[in-house]
């Protein structure tokens, strides 16, 4: 039996024609054959770790946990497929992620928000669709203005401009000279470095009448009398938190067929062709140039609308420190645990990214600390002098955050070391609308030569 | 397309005297000039690297241009495919100029080169290499390859390049390699791909950068006849090459080239006998 140790990493390597052990062997092996099975398969068995984690606190902790856990893995899953776009399919080295989701979110609540200056920065008032749209077109503008002199640089410099860029973004909208001057001339406002309000989520008024608790639609009649707190006892707040996660795996479906068709076709080819040699797509009559723009813009529309499902939905968003650079090396080391070049291996790294290295050890840390029966050291030289494991136990897990760079480090070390494509990167991406395993109408090895 | 016209050119060639490719063309008039370059020069700051130089490429003609090291050869090459903006000079393809135009837009006008290291896609199948090339593809606009009506149509031009890649393969007999990631190829086999490749973008004109560079004799002689099939099918070759014996056993038309100039132009015969392009090479036996 081998619960634990099915790591994802070793799926495309099992081979066909090995006879399963057992039922659980012939379930993974199933799980394996197709991609969706594939991430199902992994939602699974971090869904019983992290029911067996907080199995004692009861259902409500559990459903709770996994609604984060599925909530971190959707977004960062939506991330990192638009990073793939750029960066496993291009070759665009873009490390400024996190600020074409500024860009997106801000657009989007700059839109929405009320008129109103009594409730806080004001905004336009248009409805939420017409917001996203935006969004969109804002993060894919300001994709262009940064695409246009930076694609004459080679990879590395692109990157820093990249990185110039996001910062730029995160610091104007943190700068409240900025808020103040789009008052006076625009009517709207950020918030400065308070941030600002997002509009009430749709979802909340699928459940309930306009979002207020205590008057329930019928859906939400219905769904809180089967699983909520008159019924199986799940707060409500969880079941609408579940409602919006629907929401998001839709955007997913949506995310991974559009890539996936940009990929399987000749566009796609051009792609792949910018990736390894600019010079032999330019000779053979593609306009690098103009595709490596396309693509750059594609790209930063879904990352702004990666930031409007995520930062939009979360009540609030200010500069600092949602749109900080490590936002966006957190979505890189997602795609490099699932494989760049990969969509399902985004998908993938995404929610392995999120739920175990991510939210994992602060989880696990703190459930060890409740176990440990003794007081925290204050400091690590007290710690380590008390020369007791459970005193330096107890350090450790109550100081689980730095801990957790350590370990993104090690994977990070272990990924590059041992397996440098990812969980999904060795697989064959074919870049054709067909397929091109065989020939239609095959000549029977006949030959014109 | 004038490609048409070319192609009767070198068929009714053809018939005529079916042993030697050099007589054939030797026969033929030129109706039209592919390749034209005028006065071409380069110089990188001080340094002049191309002083002047114009020739002609005929129609159907499979041209070579020599010369030793430092020549200018690459220098003159890399000016007429748009990788450097020429200091002085024009360039005509089929009577337009091109000079300074990018190198994708003289590519989609027709005139394709090869690498003289073979710069195969080794992340991309034999067949995607292959089927990146074509020009003007519908699917290579984002739009079309994205939305469900439109994508229908980008599928059916696929399987049209699909059977055309395959056929190509054929040619090159390399077909048994189409499934195979292009870095998996050898050295000669790269150069064939190459070949294939710029084939697949229907080019009228097709410069050749050392094609034969590292490629083992059996190969040699295998990418020769291809060489020499094509131009019988009408396609125009120009041909670089340090190799002398390849240049005088292979074109019809052989430009010498020599310190930035253009040192003598003439059949096989006419260079052999050239006291100045003797006295270039010297030392070496043409």
């Amino acid at each position: 039996m081998s619960d634990d140790t099915v790591a994802p990493d070793d799926m495309p390597g099992s081979s066909p024609d090995s006879t399963p052990d057992s039922a659980l062997d012939a379930v993974v092996e199933a799980a394996t054959r197709s991609d969706l099975g594939m991430v199902l398969l992994t939602l699974g068995l971090i869904y019983i770790g992290a029911t067996l984690l907080t199995f004692s606190d009861g259902l409500n902790s559990v459903v709770g946990l996994l609604r984060t856990l599925t909530f971190l893995g959707l977004v960062y899953a939506l991330s990192a497929l638009a990073l793939n776009l750029h960066w496993g399919y291009t070759g665009l080295f873009n490390i400024g992620v996190a600020g074409f989701m500024a860009v997106g979110v801000y657009t989007m609540g700059i839109f929405v928000r009320s008129p109103d200056p009594a409730f806080g920065p004001p905004g336009l008032g248009l409805p939420l669709p017409i917001g996203i749209i935006a969004g969109m077109a804002m993060a894919s503008l300001f994709g262009l203005v940064a695409a246009l002199p930076a694609l004459r640089l080679k990879a590395d410099y692109f990157a820093i401009v990249t990185l110039g860029i996001s910062e730029i973004i995160r610091l104007t909208l943190q700068s409240s000279a900025f808020d103040t001057a789009l008052r006076e001339t625009l009517a709207v406002g950020t918030g400065g470095g308070r941030g600002m309000g997002m509009p009430d989520n749709p979802v909340r008024a699928l459940f309930l009448v306009d979002g207020q608790a205590g008057t329930p639609t019928p859906l939400g009649e219905f769904v809180f009398g089967l699983l909520g707190e008159s019924g199986l006892g799940i707060a409500n707040n969880i079941l609408i938190g579940w409602g919006y996660i629907v929401v998001l795996g839709i955007f997913l479906v949506g995310f991974y067929v559009l890539l996936e068709r940009l990929g399987r076709s000749p566009f796609g080819r051009i792609l792949k062709a910018i990736r390894e040699d600019e010079l032999v797509a330019d000779s053979l009559g593609k306009n690098v140039d103009l595709i490596k723009i396309k693509v750059f813009m594609i790209g930063c529309a879904l990352m702004g609308l990666a930031g409007i499902l995520w930062f939009g939905s979360q009540g609030n968003v200010s500069p600092t420190p949602q749109f900080e650079p490590i936002l966006t090396f957190y979505i890189f080391v997602a795609v490099i645990v699932g494989g760049s070049g990969s969509n399902t291996g985004s998908v993938l790294g995404g929610i392995v990214f999120a739920a175990v290295l991510f939210e994992g050890p602060r989880r696990v840390g703190a459930v060890l600390r409740d176990t440990i029966d003794a007081p925290t050291p204050p400091t690590f030289a007290d710690a380590v002098l008390s020369f007791d494991p459970t005193s330096m136990l107890a350090f450790a897990t109550d100081n689980i955050a730095p801990l957790q760079f350590v370990l993104l480090g090690l994977v990070l070390i272990f990924i590059m070391h041992r397996r440098p494509q990812g969980l999904l990167g060795d697989r064959i991406e074919t870049a054709a609308a067909i397929d091109l395993s065989g020939r239609a109408g095959d000549h029977g090895g006949e030959r014109d030569e | 397309m004038s490609e048409s016209e070319t192609e009767v050119d070198a068929e009714s060639g053809e018939a005529e005297s079916m042993d030697s490719p050099v007589e054939r063309a030797a026969q033929q008039t030129p109706t039209s000039l592919p390749l034209r370059v005028e006065g071409l020069a380069k110089q990188f700051g001080g340094i002049t690297a191309v002083d002047g130089v114009s020739f002609e490429v005929e129609a159907g003609s499979l041209t070579g241009l020599i010369g030793p090291n430092g020549a200018g050869k690459s220098t003159t090459f890399n000016c007429i495919t748009g990788v450097h903006e020429p200091t002085a000079g024009n360039v005509y393809l089929n009577g337009e100029e091109i000079t300074g135009l990018a190198p994708y837009e003289i590519a989609q006008r027709g005139l394709v080169r090869t690498f003289q290291i073979a710069r195969e896609l080794s992340e991309m199948t034999v067949l995607e290499n292959l089927m990146l090339a074509p020009k003007h593809q519908l699917g290579e606009s984002a739009i079309r390859s994205v939305l469900p009506g439109l994508r229908d149509d980008v599928v059916d031009q696929e399987e049209e390049l699909r059977e055309r890649a395959w056929e190509t393969l054929e040619f090159f007999e390399i077909d048994h390699l189409a499934t195979e990631y292009a870095g998996t190829l050898s050295g000669g086999q790269r150069k064939l791909l190459e070949m294939a490749r710029v084939l697949m973008t229907d080019p009228e004109v097709v410069l050749l950068d050392e094609p034969l560079a590292g490629v083992n004799p059996t190969l040699e002689e295998k990418l020769l006849d291809r060489i020499h099939d094509l131009r019988a099918e009408g396609y125009t070759f120009l041909f670089v090459e340090h190799d002398m014996d390849v240049i005088m056993n292979n074109c019809e038309r052989i430009i010498v080239m020599h310190q930035g100039r253009v040192l003598a132009e003439g059949t096989a015969e006419d260079i052999r006998n050239n006291e100045q392009v003797i006295e270039a090479y010297l030392g070496e036996d043409i």
